[in-house]
């Protein structure tokens, strides 16, 4: 158990109070991403920030470590506002963020350098700081000579050497492969069950939701555009936790199920694309390839699932994280080939058949139901269809996308949008001439 | 627990010096010597350097490659710091920005010659002294030089990736470390590349610099510059290979000493940490590393970077910066306005300056002039383009011959090609060539090694996989370079052509009008016409022509370079 227990009365290490973000788009309206997010930490906690790519967890990350100014609310820490980087709060970064031109120890002494602690009591704290991180040895190596996981050990001594209250995990297990990240996590997990981290409490971003119930003492998971908060969950499993364990299972099913909940009925505020019912065509669309969906429908398709599977049980047996699950399991409910719902992945009719048809039938199938459920592609096959020439550039519909979306998403949803039309042959696209138009290479 | 391997070394504080100290010690030394007495020279009197004419001994060429180099150095150093402020600047400030990025773009395209209008405000600064000759020769090295460094720097500082930028941020580095912690060491590769480019530049120009006449003033200061003018006036073709073997001397030491172990520290520096390339060793690198005289000076600078931190409470309540008050619209609109009227009020002075003196049509006859020169550049980068490329792919896809011929290319790049004019141009004289034709190929002498190192570089980038899949599929011929070759060596390609296509415009000046002692032959164009109204004091004129070829710079990058860069990067890039 951890050494500092859990204990409700003690004062808030933070509290986060309606934190907004937004940010203005060219044509001045405001895009949300974050929506008023409440949340309070107290010492001894560990809580996991749990959504998708885009849910704005990495931005209120962003904003408890004052790297970003949030558009409305408070981020208390220790009962002052936080409006800049503060001292108490080190940040672990998924991309391990080492400065490649300094070696271990000088990255670690980095933020001790900055304190201006003295040179003696900086290397003394630094040297225990990696000792305790298990990278005694490596201290005059350079990043570049060292694996992911001893990379990502620099980046956890680099946070824990200025002593910080708060400790901001923005998915530091990511970028490593399963075997070093479940190493690194529970080695992490001992040190601090040992009360060995000179940490009170931790904010973990992570889309991994094995990770997440494993570390954390509570999850909140988030929902996107806008990024908020739709529930809460408690983890009082003793650590250490096992994955086998049947509540640990118990657990993971109830996070799914959370997280394929459809939005309740509440108005969704911000959006544009209320204003405009009908178009349909401002909402994101998440590239995932007509690969893994054809993947995912033939697997749901086969035994022991027959058409119906649950979500974490095929997500481990297909190796599809999270991140490439649901806009999967998304990507095939918006086009009517299958229903996620309660933790579950059911194909449709359509679904059943689009599985079990050859090639050709499929790109039939998939473009029928690209043009008739995707508002997108009806709108381009249909300026194409109209147009004397059938060619008509990207920018036209860049510039539609970019009134419901930030620039980087109205991008992504182009891609798909193009990779989509490619597969079932519903449009062409010339990347040098940046176009759309109608006719396929013969 | 292992520390000896730490730059700073704290277990060997004691100092005993070790063999590569002594060498250390001997170069430190006879550096500050030589230093000296270069640095003698300079309270000196312009009447006492008259009275001391240029000798042409080869013994007298050890003196003048030393202040040569010695003003070089300078004028680097100058650069660096013009560097480190201007651009920084330019990268922070959004207000700054607007006006300094443009400005480099042009300044950048501003032929050096076009500057030595600036030398009689040195000569005035130190009347009757050397001081002010020295500093206009170095001012006009410095222009050659620091342009596109700052550019680089400037460059680098906008592209820190996020993350190193909020590491920064969140650990509270002040600006004093956060420039030298990150900002300086992430723009170092960049960096160094252009400052190996610079001082090729410098080299060029060193010649033009050392020796210049602008109407009635004529300032000659001892150097290899005014060496190697001296044995042109005096059709001396010994003195001029004497120069050659000085200058080759002079520029490998500084390739040794310099500029290897600086690409082979900036290798420490680059940010892709898996990069396949294989370390530079550099012998001048390893002494100074091994060193612990060395490491003492290292030792100094590391402390001076920390010295703008004071010490803090590890726990302070949170920081609240001062509102920015500056960031006012206001102050946006007061900004802009008056940039607005200093470029009108400039505008103004420029065309009455100019117009003062000159006839309109005279100035589209300069324009004229600048299309002669346009195509001599175009025929010149096209030729160098046919020869270069296929050569270059041939010696990329071999290491072995790569691992030779690059040095070399790259040292040709840094030799002065103006020091073989002398005999091209005795040569023209000799058969009575056309010099409107046989000029030409001196704009592209020096400058065509870019195109041929880079597109070694790209060859030997190819993925073997790209090369084994295209050997599988029986691809060869014409069809190999169509769809495999020249793909792959195109960005890289684009990147030498752009470069070797500035450096002959600026070369222009000094290729279309040469001498060969009496002998002064002149080809139709615009460098001549610049080059010859700066020699004869015409000021308004060097102002029109100077103008006239930026335009045509700025406008070629802008409408051909760019786009032809931009596709390249698109379209050529695996990812």
């Amino acid at each position: 158990m951890n050494a500092v227990a859990p204990a409700l009365n003690l004062a808030p290490l933070l509290d986060v109070q309606g934190v907004c973000k937004s940010f203005r788009k060219p044509d001045g309206d405001e895009l949300v991403v974050l929506e008023n997010v409440n949340l309070t930490l107290r010492p001894g906690e560990i809580i996991g920030l749990l959504g998708r790519s885009g849910s704005g967890k990495s931005t209120l990350l962003r904003s408890i470590a004052g790297l970003e100014a949030p558009s409305g609310g408070m981020v208390n820490y220790l009962g002052h506002t936080v409006s800049g980087p503060a001292s108490g709060i080190a940040m672990v970064f998924q991309s391990f963020a080492l400065f490649p031109w300094l070696t271990v120890l000088e990255n670690v002494q980095l933020g001790l350098e900055a304190l201006g602690v003295p040179e003696l009591e900086m290397r003394k704290r630094s040297l225990q700081a990696i000792d305790l991180i298990g990278l005694d040895g490596f201290e005059s190596a350079y990043p570049r000579e060292l694996s992911g996981g001893m990379r990502q050990r620099v980046g956890f001594a680099r946070a824990l050497v200025v002593h910080p209250n708060l400790l901001l995990m923005d998915e530091p297990f990511s970028a490593l492969d399963v075997l070093t990240a479940e190493t690194l996590r529970n080695d992490f997990l001992d040190l601090w069950g040992e009360g060995q981290l000179p940490i009170k409490a931790v904010l973990l971003v992570t889309h991994n939701i094995e990770e997440a119930v494993q570390m954390c003492d509570r999850l909140l998971i988030f929902s996107s555009n806008p990024g908020r908060v739709v529930s809460e969950i408690a983890v009082d499993l003793p650590q250490p936790r096992h994955a086998q364990d049947p509540r640990f299972r118990a657990l993971i099913e109830r996070v799914y199920v959370e997280m394929t909940a459809k939005p309740r009925g509440e108005p969704r505020s911000g959006p544009k694309a209320e204003r405009f019912a009908g178009t349909g065509i401002g909402t994101t669309l998440i590239h995932v390839s007509s690969n893994v969906l054809q993947g995912l429908m033939e697997a749901v398709n086969e035994p022991p699932y027959n058409g119906k599977a649950d979500l974490p049980v095929i997500a481990e047996e297909q190796h599809l994280e999270v991140d490439e699950l649901f806009p999967a399991a998304e990507a095939l409910q918006m086009l009517r080939f299958a229903e996620v719902e309660g933790g579950d992945i059911k194909l449709t009719q359509a679904g059943l058949e689009f599985a079990r048809s050859e090639t050709d039938e499929r790109k039939k199938l998939f473009a029928r139901h690209l043009i008739t459920y995707v508002p997108l592609a009806a709108h381009i096959r249909r300026v194409l269809d109209e147009r004397a020439s059938h060619t008509a550039p990207k920018s036209r519909f860049f510039d539609e996308l970019e009134d419901y979306m930030a620039e980087e998403s109205a991008e992504q949803t182009l891609r798909t949008i193009i990779s989509w039309g490619r597969y079932a042959e519903a449009f062409a696209y010339d990347d040098n001439r940046q176009a759309f138009s109608l006719e396929n290479p013969a | 627990m292992r520390l000896d391997r730490l730059p700073i070394s704290v277990l060997r504080t004691r100092y005993v010096p070790g063999g590569w100290d002594v060498l250390a010690f001997v170069l430190v030394f006879a550096l500050f010597i030589y230093a000296a007495e270069a640095a003698h020279g300079l309270s000196g009197s312009l009447e006492r350097l008259r009275a001391t004419p240029i000798s042409l001994a080869p013994s007298a060429l050890i003196g003048y490659a030393a202040r040569t180099a010695l003003r070089m150095l300078i004028a680097m150093v100058a650069s660096l710091l013009f560097t480190f402020t201007y651009a920084t600047l330019a990268a922070k400030s959004r207000r700054a920005e607007v006006i300094l990025v443009p400005l480099l773009d042009f300044l950048q395209s501003v032929p050096i010659l076009s500057f030595s209008i600036t030398i009689l405000f040195f000569l005035r600064l130190t009347p009757g002294r050397v001081a002010g000759a020295e500093m206009a020769a170095i001012f006009l090295i410095f222009t050659s030089q620091a342009w596109n460094m700052a550019f680089s720097f400037y460059h680098s500082l906008r592209s820190i990736p996020d993350e190193l930028v909020e590491v920064a941020r969140n650990f509270q580095l002040g600006p004093w470390m956060r420039f030298w912690r990150l900002e300086v060491p992430f723009a170092m590769p960049a960096l160094i590349w252009n400052m190996m480019m610079s001082m090729s530049g410098g080299w060029f120009f060193v010649v033009a610099a050392e020796a210049i006449t602008v109407g009635h003033t004529t300032v000659t200061l001892p150097g290899v510059g005014s060496y190697i003018a001296l044995a042109i006036e005096q059709k001396n073709l010994h003195a001029i290979g004497w120069a050659i073997a000085a200058m080759f001397v002079v520029i490998l030491l500084f390739d040794q000493l310099l500029f290897r172990p600086l690409t082979a520290s900036a290798d420490w520096f680059r940010l892709d940490q898996e990069a396949g390339l294989t370390p530079n060793r550099a012998w001048a690198l390893t002494m100074m590393r091994r060193s612990r005289l060395l490491s003492l000076v290292v030792r100094a600078f590391a402390a001076m970077l920390r010295g703008g931190n004071k010490r803090r409470p590890a726990l302070a309540a949170p920081t609240t910066p001062a509102a920015p008050r500056w960031d006012a619209r206001w102050v946006d609109f007061a900004w802009y306005g008056a940039l607005l009227l200093i470029g009108l009020v400039a505008l103004w002075r420029i065309t009455r300056f100019v117009l003062g003196e000159v006839q309109p049509a005279e100035i589209g006859h300069v324009i004229v002039l600048g299309f002669i020169t346009l195509l001599r550049v175009a025929v010149l980068i096209a030729l160098a383009s046919v020869i270069w490329v296929p050569i270059g792919v041939w010696v990329g896809l071999r290491p072995r011959a790569a691992s030779i011929v690059q040095p070399i290319a790259q040292f040709l790049a840094a030799f002065p090609a103006n020091l073989l004019f002398p005999i091209v141009v005795s040569g023209v004289v000799l058969l009575k060539l056309t010099p409107d034709i046989w000029l030409s190929p001196l704009m592209i002498l020096g400058t065509q090694w870019y195109i041929f190192f880079n597109v070694i570089v790209g060859a030997s980038a190819i993925a073997p996989d790209l090369r084994y899949a295209g050997e599988n599929l029986g691809v060869h011929g014409w069809l190999w370079w169509r769809r495999i070759a020249l793909p792959a060596v195109f960005p890289f390609y684009v990147t030498g052509a752009i470069t070797a296509s500035g450096g002959s415009w600026n070369a222009s000046i000094v290729a279309e009008v040469v001498s060969w002692g009496k002998e002064t032959l002149t080809a139709h164009g615009l460098g001549a016409f610049i080059a010859e109204s700066t020699s004869a004091g015409d000021f308004q004129r060097t102002v029109l022509g100077t103008v006239i070829l930026s335009l045509f710079v700025v406008t070629l990058n802008r409408v051909f370079w760019r786009p032809l860069y931009a596709r390249a990067e698109r379209k050529f890039r695996i990812s």
